[in-house]
């Protein structure tokens, strides 16, 4: 599991109820059902990595964060997380508003576009960065909403989320140790990795 | 061939209910013989049965060989010992259809008038039986075997359908469900497929208005028809081609035809050749009154057909776990209902995996070589076990 998973499992209670959107091979919910024995479930787009999470016994259905969460009724599980996914819907601001109609807490990680490393980039080369993190030329990235973590905030301000936590992440999801300043997480971490729920 | 004798009734093994089933047409069916095969062994506990429900036409004989056809079962390379559903493990049940004409009661068995003795057949009189009738005379049998709980019901196609009605009729009766290739109602266009068959049988003069019995006949042209436009719509485009191509051979009478040498029906495209060769062997083991009973009992198949159209309510509460496959290519059962039935089934909040097989083969995928199903069945079995506490 990537240690970024890790801290994700560590904001997640035992025993609770976990929809994990963009599950991928199904290692996160895995662990949270058979280490936390969470009742964790997954929404996953690569058929490939729907039928290997199936044939490991996890449910997981075919879908996306777009296209598929309106279909849960309200309230129906207590955490809804969305890995590195964040900057890559069609429309991040609802996928927000429906994983906190569905869940009681969201737990939501994104690449910071903050970073000393992409500013510097453009403000030197004057091309779109690309660093380890965003690796994709513009043309290609699925990446179609990338934010900083201030423009995060930001928006859960505007939308009434509460951060319950937040942390700046390295690449290896070593938690970094500005976080206690914004400004400074906002430059320096590369993901970031937040607890939301409704106020 | 001897049509009078009722297709292996009696020949197969079966329970009897002398008190029948009370049908959704508010008919009691009584008595009701439900044949049935049983694999691998119940234990102790009675907590690893399996209840797999077969499609349209087939029947019990899932992994043997077959009485009547000699053909290996229809499922066997996925129930058996070390199978994907695994008889060392599993104690595997599947009965053929109410209505059926492998040794269930139907439209082929005598019927018997108030004091027990047998009349005639009923052919076309039998009383209009649905999915959930199917599902109840399979519930009867499931408990005169002593199993108050299934661990599981598998099935696909139609197979899906009675699954799907056994987890809204009983949801208490089972751990998990896996409707395959399937739909929580029957299109349009599934409706107008079994129309145009249910059309060629009736058309066909030696239906003699449904007692064909009586006179020794059956409808074999009606019926070769309806199994050979069926049969097109359990192929994909692309399986067809491959299979056949524009190949043509000889046809029956050496590339003549009945004008002589030169005729538009002496030689004949392989694929007519393979369909009729379908149409003509289906007619010797099935019973053209269960075609007709069954596909109208498919028609009818609406799981929310008392809630409005809304599929979700039907599920509410459930605490069983649901495995929907569908297959890329199948245009009868296509992955669009797959979707809605999950979907659905996440409006209910049940606990729903949802998996497409990458597949040119169409509809009849799910019977063939298809390694990622293999896996998802393995795999979702073994999850629920794991789950239930079951080693």
């Amino acid at each position: 599991m990537r240690l970024d998973q890790h801290l994700i499992a560590d904001m997640i209670e035992p025993r609770t109820r976990v929809l994990d959107i963009g599950s991928g091979d199904g290692t996160l919910i895995g662990h949270l059902y058979r280490e936390r024995g969470c009742d964790a479930r997954g929404i996953e787009l690569n058929m490939e990595l729907v039928t290997r999470s199936v044939a490991h016994g996890l449910p997981v259905v075919h879908g996306d964060a777009d296209h598929d969460l309106a279909y849960y009724p309200d309230h129906s599980f207590d955490y809804v997380v969305l890995q590195r996914t964040l900057q890559a819907v069609e429309r991040p601001r609802e996928v927000l508003r429906q994983m906190l109609r569905i869940g009681r807490y969201a737990i939501v990680s994104f690449p910071n576009f903050g970073h000393w490393q992409l500013r510097l980039r453009l403000l030197l080369g004057g091309r779109m960065p690309m660093t380890a993190v965003w690796h994709t030329p513009w043309y290609e990235t699925p990446n179609i909403h990338p934010c900083t973590i201030r423009d995060f905030l930001e928006l859960c301000r505007q939308d009434g989320y509460i951060v319950e936590k937040w942390m700046a992440v390295d690449e290896e999801g070593e938690r970094a140790p500005w976080r206690r300043s914004i400004r400074l997480a906002n430059l320096f971490g590369e993901q970031a990795l937040f607890l939301l729920r409704r106020r | 061939m001897n049509s009078t004798a009722p297709l292996g009734v009696g020949e197969h093994p079966h329970a009897s209910f002398p008190e029948g089933v009370e049908l959704d047409c508010g008919v009691t069916l009584a008595p009701v013989d439900i044949a049935y095969c049983t694999y691998g062994q119940l234990s102790p506990q009675k907590d690893n049965a399996i209840l797999i429900c077969h499609a349209f036409t087939g029947d019990q004989y899932v992994a043997e060989t077959h009485p009547l056809t000699g053909k290996p079962g229809w499922w066997g390379r996925m129930v058996g010992p070390g199978k994907p559903i695994d008889t060392n493990r599993f104690f595997v049940i599947c009965s053929n259809v109410l209505g059926g004409c492998m040794g269930s009661t139907g439209p082929r068995s005598p019927r018997t008038d108030g004091q027990g003795a047998p009349q005639e057949l009923w052919g076309t009189a039998f009383p209009p039986i649905t999915i959930r009738d199917m599902v109840r005379a399979q519930h009867k049998l499931v408990r005169s075997l002593g199993i108050e709980r299934l661990f599981a019901v598998v099935g696909g196609s139609m197979g899906g359908m009675q699954v799907l009605e056994w987890a809204v009729t009983y949801p208490q009766m089972m751990l998990a469900v896996m409707p395959i290739a399937t739909a929580p109602y029957h299109s349009a266009q599934n409706i107008a497929f079994n129309e145009v068959g249910r059309q060629a049988i009736i058309a066909d003069p030696d239906w003699r208005g449904g007692r064909y019995w009586e006179e020794g006949v059956i409808p074999a042209r009606g019926l070769a028809v309806a199994r050979m436009m069926a049969h097109i719509t359990y192929l994909s485009e692309e399986a067809l081609t491959r299979k056949f191509g524009r190949r043509m051979r000889r046809g029956p009478a050496g590339g003549q035809g009945p004008e002589g040498p030169v005729s538009t029906f002496g030689d004949i495209f392989e694929v007519e050749s393979y369909l009729r060769y379908q149409g003509s062997s289906f007619v010797r083991r099935f019973d053209a009154n269960s075609y007709l009973s069954i596909t109208r009992a498919m028609d009818w198949f609406d799981i929310a057909a008392d809630h409005d159209g809304d599929l979700a309510p039907p599920f509410a509460g459930t605490a069983v776990r649901f495995c929907v496959v569908s297959f890329s290519s199948d245009w009868l059962f296509p992955t669009s209902a797959a979707r809605t039935l999950a979907r659905a089934l996440n409006r209910a909040a049940a606990n729903v995996s949802f998996v497409e097989i990458e597949t040119d083969k169409g509809h009849d995928a799910f019977l063939l070589d298809e390694p990622d199903f293999d896996r998802t069945v393995r795999g979702f079995l073994c999850g629920v076990a794991e789950h239930a506490g079951l080693s």
